[in-house]
């Protein structure tokens, strides 16, 4: 039995996988069951300071290689929120990461003061969703002076509400220089990355109804398909910045989780496993990292962080 | 690992037929082997407006029926449609009714929730069950599928008006009641109105009887990852623990007979629907 303990930004996980943002929802009684399915942490799905409502269906598609969604981050709002994660907090089985979303630089800053004055572990920025530029515009995170803008001024609220709390930007792979944003982040003072989010947005055609399947029409991609690029840009912005990430982006099985920590990252986000492995694919991919690591006399799962050779 | 039949994507189906219920209530008929049971539901897509998950009223291996009830924006607009026109349909998703081999069940409908347990009674039917079939609603313009329900072999009906115009005047919980005191009944299946549900599932609780309910939710993938419809205070995802659970299983919820959230995520209180 390998230690699979993991220490993220100061805060500790009994594992490396956590529930990644925008799968099972805004609500404590989703976020526990996660935990009880073996999940070492939670994000939330992104939290907007008013109501904000979705795209209509259908918003999910799935291939076995690749799944396409664009759910528009539905949500009841902060003041919902608030009551989900305390709920979540009065007995908190595992990290809570909470997820952030605005359209205006003001909005972040507005939610992450809320926020920080919770007991939560982490904030993750969600500077970088793909599915909302008809509603906003190109994603902060594919600019990277938006992306400077948001970073330093999240940081800036955060640190004077709650010196500890560690703010972790979440990056779009949709950039012409994911490294070039992430240093530019890290000058602006993010304690850590999560990435990748959806890639794309692509494109599904009915052939019958010559229609895009999502009503969105365009939806970002992830799952299996995408796990290559995901290892490639963590190992970048893990050579770029040595800050600790979230590798997050097609992983499904042990394997594939051990490889984005070699890659760099120090924790694994699982989202779309849950469906192609059901939602007690948290436990199913920890104990095969483990099984691994007993094979390979790994003692401890924090030995084989960013151990890619070059 | 593989993952070869894990695809969650529309098969664009022509309507075959189409009967009027009610002038609300429309029955869609699809040539197409669904592979469904009794209870569950399909995600049905009108192209370039929205999908809806929709019970499945009958399927007979290689013809499939879809009863809609013209209640919002989308299913106004699915009850427009004509024969020879195309809809989408993901699944069938979800868990199902489980009865077996010469029960005694009691099927309790509201409305149109008559459909899915249509279908149900036709199967337990083939199994050699006896079926005691309760429908009510409002009025007898709201009591659908009448004419095949008094067709399935092994079968007493039950009906109830609110207002008389057919049958007992009251409630088929009423006459659920009276069922159960009276007779041997191995298990309760009921859809419909969750308050209804509610009642029915707390008369078969009172007698210790496997009590069926079909919870409605609402929903977005279907499959279980989106975490639309999940219950308080367990986190069960309702798209694949439900939309069929059991009635011990609800006790223990929050939301059953009490709220249900809306696309966003509020609370919409089933005695307050204004409240959030």
């Amino acid at each position: 039995m390998a230690d699979l303990k993991v220490k993220f930004c100061g805060k500790e996980f009994a594992n490396p996988t956590v529930l990644a943002s925008g799968i099972l929802g805004v609500t404590a009684a989703s976020w526990k069951n996660v935990v009880l399915n073996g999940a070492g942490g939670i994000t939330t799905k992104s939290v907007w300071f008013n109501e904000h409502k979705g795209h209509p269906n259908p918003t999910m598609i799935t291939t076995p290689y690749y799944m396409l969604n664009a759910v528009g981050l539905p949500d009841a709002g902060l003041e919902k929120a608030k009551s989900e994660i305390g709920a979540y907090l009065s007995a908190k089985p595992a990290p809570l990461i909470v997820s952030i979303v605005g359209g205006k630089t003001e909005e972040f800053e507005k939610i992450a003061e809320q926020i920080a004055q919770l007991e939560v572990d982490i904030i993750e920025v969600n500077i970088s969703c793909p599915n909302v530029e008809s509603e906003f515009g190109r994603p902060f995170a594919c600019v990277s002076e938006d992306a400077k803008t948001v970073t330093a001024k999240v940081k800036a609220i955060v640190k004077k509400m709650n010196p500890n709390l560690p703010v972790v930007v979440k990056l779009s792979p949709n950039t012409e220089n994911i490294v070039k944003i992430a240093t530019t982040c890290a000058e602006a003072g993010a304690d850590g990355f999560c990435l990748i989010n959806t890639l794309g947005p692509g494109l599904a055609i009915n052939l019958e109804t010559r229609m895009p399947i999502l009503a969105n029409k365009v939806g970002g991609i992830s799952g299996p398909a995408i796990k290559p690029l995901a290892v490639k840009l963590v190992n970048d912005v893990y050579k770029a910045t040595k800050l600790p990430i979230i590798g997050t982006g097609g992983v499904t099985t042990g394997e594939d989780a051990l490889e984005m920590m070699m890659a760099g990252a120090i924790l694994v986000g699982i989202g779309s496993a849950v469906y192609f492995r059901g939602i007690d694919c948290f436990r199913k991919i920890t104990n095969e990292m483990n099984e691994w690591c007993d094979k390979n006399d790994v003692k401890s799962l924090t030995e084989i962080i960013g151990t890619v050779k070059r | 690992m593989t993952h070869e039949n894990l695809t969650e994507m529309p098969v664009v189906l022509k309507i075959k037929k189409i009967k009027e219920e009610t002038p609300v209530i429309k029955t869609f008929y699809f040539d197409y082997s669904l592979n469904s049971r009794p209870g569950q539901f399909v995600m049905l897509w009108l192209p370039g407006v929205d999908e809806k998950p929709i019970s499945i009223s009958g399927d007979s291996g290689d013809e499939f029926a879809l009863t809609i009830c013209s209640r919002g924006d989308t299913t106004k607009k699915m009850a427009e449609l004509k024969v020879g026109d195309q809809l989408g349909v993901r699944g069938p998703y979800g868990t199902s009714f489980h009865f077996e081999q010469d029960e005694n069940i009691a099927l309790i409908a509201g409305g149109y929730g008559a459909a899915p347990l249509y279908y149900t009674a036709v199967e337990a039917s083939k199994l050699g069950c006896k079926i005691d079939f309760i429908i009510s609603a409002h009025e007898k313009e709201n009591l659908v599928f009448l004419d095949r329900i008094e067709q399935v072999k092994n079968l007493t009906l039950h009906v109830a008006t609110h207002d008389g115009s057919v049958g007992i005047k009251g409630r088929g919980t009423t006459i659920l009641e009276k069922l159960v005191n009276e007779k041997e009944i191995h298990r309760i299946m009921t859809c419909g109105p969750e308050m209804m549900m509610k009642t029915a599932a707390d008369i078969g609780d009172s007698k210790n009887i496997n009590t069926q309910v079909s919870v409605e939710r609402y929903m977005k993938c279907g499959f279980g990852i989106c975490g639309q419809c999940v219950l308080d205070p367990m986190g069960i995802r309702s798209c694949v623990s439900g939309p069929v659970m059991n009635s011990k299983v609800l006790k223990m919820l929050d939301d059953f007979g009490n709220y249900s959230r809306d696309e966003n995520g509020n609370k919409i209180y089933f005695n307050n629907p204004t409240k959030k």
